[in-house]
């Protein structure tokens, strides 16, 4: 089959104090189905080119959000694209049809370990849960949704020398969006699609 | 000398005394004056016919003057939107008042040119009383105020057809018998004195021809020459000199003074001088048009009212209530509802200053038999007099009965944006009129350098020659009516005088002004600027920001600290304009504000580049993550 094209909407309001993302933002970056766009640094001022976004998301099979969770949600320039650029009668209404088919996953990082994000959990939600409202949105865009892929205790990774790791992963996530089955995902109830890419990180597993 | 001295005197002391003394008794100014005629013409008989007549030919041009005023303000864009109302309640007023009248003075067995001419004259209304009273009353927004002056507009302009008709009407008999003893002994200088009927035609056309073309064409260099030597006294001089010159022109081709300066004021409505010359005109035209007023008080001759008083008075009476009847119809037809319909009746009713114009010009055109003149001129006098009361009658009468209906009626009447005055139109002042023009603000352009005006007219935008620091000239731009103003103008003194002077006489006018430096921004906010910004600040913090971008800083850092740094900057402005309002003018720059200075300095610095150890800054309080186990709090 040809290959998919992977369009990344990142967005990080403080790059230079990132120590997730900057290390995955170059690995999309650097991979051959990618597009990827920083959107700060694109919309510095918030003043988004709807029209421009929208032709990114028609030459593009695979709709990922690269962010870190911040309050259960996405940063807010990335909330301000989905208001402004998913537009009635572009992305959803009886004329808007322009993403049906196309498949969205959110990529994040997040501060509290896996665990947490459980019923059980300070978090008491799954975080798949947590983003309905995304999967929600991409229902609505007649979108297939795939299971979030995250990293958990975002805060203490880089120190237990788990970056490698979720790298690596991340880069499996882009091979397998852009060329591999996605059926599996697209079924699946999982919290996420963590544990079929990186058997070796086992924190970033929930635990049930 | 002497007796011209004694005689200004009379005439201004009677309306000093008179015309405050009937302000206060609630009369309007119109009424002083008139009532000051009387007293100093007929009661004390200070002045006696003789004088009267240089006199009055000075009144006569406050009259000149105010077409000139009237014809400035027509122009065609404003016109085009009274259209309706200017045709439909104008047309219909004088068409069918003047149609009454006729019929009313042919039934009386006159001849049916007379007749004619004495229905026309009787049409209008006076534009000088009522438009002085509205503004005086501040009635000039309401609906019926806006009724009465597009109907006052249109009969401005019918003068000038209704001048052309009245020679076409002149009685063979009457003209047989007035050639005999014509103006008796004054002799007009005349250019067209001994030329045929078709040459003189010529001369006419050319003649008026030749004022449009000059309005046109010559007055602009010359204005701009003026306004380039920045004398204020020698613009003035060249109003003057273009209204008496146009008048003097028109008498010479035996033409009315009052049509040249009108056609002249159409001219030059839209050019960009239009409001310093309004400025210029208005204090002459005020001042001649008191004088006109008492001159008609003067001439009241009370031994024709004597003999004739009971005609005198069932004849004003007739005009007043006849004309008030057609004015109640139009209203209602109109749809003039109301206190607006009162207002629109009441202040109409009366007959005008061209009234006297038409009765003298009809005169001399043997329309009118001269044993009228008196008669005529007595009811268009006593119908004058009689509006102030009619005014008083609205505001005791028609007022109270509809003060519930007051606040809906006040909602309906705001109903358009404010303008907005823009001092300066430079590099500056372009921006921030492009901007509102983009948003349908309307606003008026004020600058002192012509070459700037020039350019702005040749793209569209409506802008006007003028010292923004004259009161006055203000006062033509409409600051009333603005919803605020813009101050953009080059000088740094002149822009804090304004603002002081914008603040005194308009202290709820919002004034946003552009300052040069730091203590030019000073000066304005002490002036009571609402909102002053430094003409560089904005244009260098954007490059700045990309400077930043420009090493490498991500585009929302950049932002973020382009922020941070304008709202240290905007506290830090508050100090120091404190501390510099503390000090005298020389020490204002001195050591204190230099240490306040350095010391915001470091603030600032310290703010945009010391991190804290954890992690967080203090300039860039956004986006920081949380301690690394932070969580470990979380857990309970």
């Amino acid at each position: 089959m040809t290959q998919r094209r992977i369009l990344v909407l990142f967005a990080h309001p403080s790059l230079e104090r990132s120590e997730i993302n900057s290390e995955l933002l170059p690995a999309a970056q650097a991979h051959p189905s990618t597009t990827v766009v920083d959107l700060y640094a694109e919309y510095p001022d918030y003043r988004i080119d709807i029209d421009r976004e929208q032709r990114r998301l028609c030459e593009h099979d695979v709709v990922m959000f690269l962010f870190p969770l911040f309050w259960y949600s996405t940063p807010a320039l990335l909330k301000e694209w989905q208001d402004l650029v998913l537009e009635h009668g572009f992305a959803y209404g009886s004329e808007g049809r322009a993403l049906a088919g196309k498949y969205f996953i959110a990529a994040c990082s997040a501060g509290g370990a896996g665990y947490a994000y459980d019923a059980e959990g300070y978090n008491r939600f799954t975080l798949r849960e947590l983003l309905r409202p995304l999967e929600q949105t991409a229902n609505l865009c007649h979108m297939r949704y795939l299971p979030p892929f995250a990293l958990f205790s975002s805060r203490t990774a880089l120190k237990e020398g788990r970056l490698a790791a979720h790298r690596e992963a991340f880069v499996g996530l882009l091979d397998q969006l852009s060329q591999g089955s996605l059926e599996d995902w697209e079924r699946s109830e999982a919290c996420t699609v963590n544990d079929s890419l990186t058997p070796g990180d086992s924190k970033g597993v929930a635990p049930s | 000398m002497t007796g011209l001295l004694l005689e200004a005197f009379v005439y201004l002391a009677a309306a000093v005394i008179a015309v405050p003394l009937a302000k206060r008794l609630g009369l309007g100014s119109v009424l002083g004056y008139l009532v000051a005629g009387v007293v100093i013409g007929p009661v004390l008989g200070l002045v006696g016919s003789e004088e009267s007549v240089t006199i009055q030919h000075y009144a006569e041009f406050g009259v000149v003057m105010m077409l000139f005023l009237v014809g400035l303000e027509l122009e065609p864009a404003m016109l085009w939107r009274m259209r309706s109302r200017l045709l439909g309640l104008g047309g219909l007023q004088v068409g069918l008042t003047a149609s009454l009248f006729t019929a009313i003075a042919w039934q009386f067995a006159l001849d049916w040119r007379t007749a004619l001419a004495i229905g026309l004259l009787l049409s209008l209304s006076s534009t000088a009383i009522v438009l002085q009273t509205f503004q005086e009353k501040g009635l000039s927004r309401s609906e019926g105020a806006r009724s009465a002056f597009s109907v006052l507009l249109f009969q401005d302009i019918a003068v000038i057809p209704m001048l052309a008709l009245i020679p076409l009407l002149a009685l063979p008999e009457l003209a047989a018998h007035g050639a005999g003893h014509g103006d008796g002994g004054h002799h007009e200088l005349s250019l067209v004195a001994g030329l045929s009927g078709w040459l003189y035609a010529l001369v006419i056309i050319a003649s008026i021809a030749g004022v449009i073309a000059a309005g046109h064409f010559l007055s602009r260099p010359l204005f701009r020459a003026i306004a380039a030597t920045g004398l204020r006294e020698a613009f003035t001089a060249a109003a003057l000199m273009l209204v008496i010159g146009i008048a003097l022109l028109m008498s010479l081709v035996g033409l009315s003074p009052a049509l040249g300066t009108f056609l002249a004021g159409v001219v030059l409505a839209n050019s960009e001088f239009r409001h310093e010359l309004e400025t210029d005109i208005e204090p002459f035209k005020g001042l001649l048009l008191g004088l006109f007023f008492i001159t008609v008080g003067a001439g009241v001759q009370f031994a024709v009212l004597a003999e004739h008083i009971g005609l005198v008075l069932a004849l004003t009476v007739g005009v007043i209530l006849l004309k008030a009847l057609l004015l109640f119809a139009l209203a209602v037809v109109f749809r003039v509802r109301r206190a607006d319909g009162w207002l629109f009746t009441l202040s109409l009713a009366q007959a005008g200053e061209f009234g006297f114009v038409l009765i003298s010009y009809a005169a001399q055109n043997s329309v009118l038999p001269t044993d009228l003149v008196p008669v005529l001129s007595l009811v268009v006098a006593l119908s004058m007099f009689l509006t102030p009361l009619l005014f008083i009658a609205f505001d005791r009468l028609v007022l109270p009965r509809y003060a519930a209906n007051e606040e809906q009626r006040d909602a309906d009447v705001i109903d358009e944006q404010g303008t907005v005055i823009i001092v300066g139109i430079g590099r500056f002042g372009q921006i921030v009129n492009r901007m509102l023009r983009a948003n349908q603000v309307p606003t008026v352009v004020l600058d002192r350098n012509p070459q700037q005006i020039d350019n702005m007219r040749q793209v569209g935008i409506k802008s006007y020659f003028g010292d923004a620091t004259r009161p006055d000239l203000l006062h033509a731009a409409g600051i009333e009516d603005a919803a605020l103003v813009v101050i953009a103008m080059d000088d740094q003194d002149q822009a804090v005088e304004l603002t002081r002077q914008l603040k005194h006489a308009r202290p709820g006018l919002k004034v946003l002004a552009r300052a040069y430096d730091r203590g030019h921004l000073y000066a304005l906010r002490d002036a009571g600027a609402d909102w002053v910004v430094s003409e560089t600040y904005h244009s260098a913090l954007e490059l700045s920001k990309h400077a930043l971008r420009g090493l490498e800083y991500h585009p929302f850092r950049a932002e973020k600290l382009a922020h941070a740094f304008d709202l240290a900057e905007t506290r830090g402005r508050d100090a120091l304009y404190e501390e510099w309002l503390g000090k005298d003018e020389g020490e204002r720059y001195g050591n204190s504000f230099q240490t306040l200075f350095l010391e915001l300095e470091e603030a600032l610095e310290r703010l945009m580049i010391t991190d804290r150890d954890d992690g967080h800054d203090r300039g860039e309080r956004g986006w920081t993550p949380p301690p690394p186990h932070y969580t470990d709090s979380l857990k309970d």
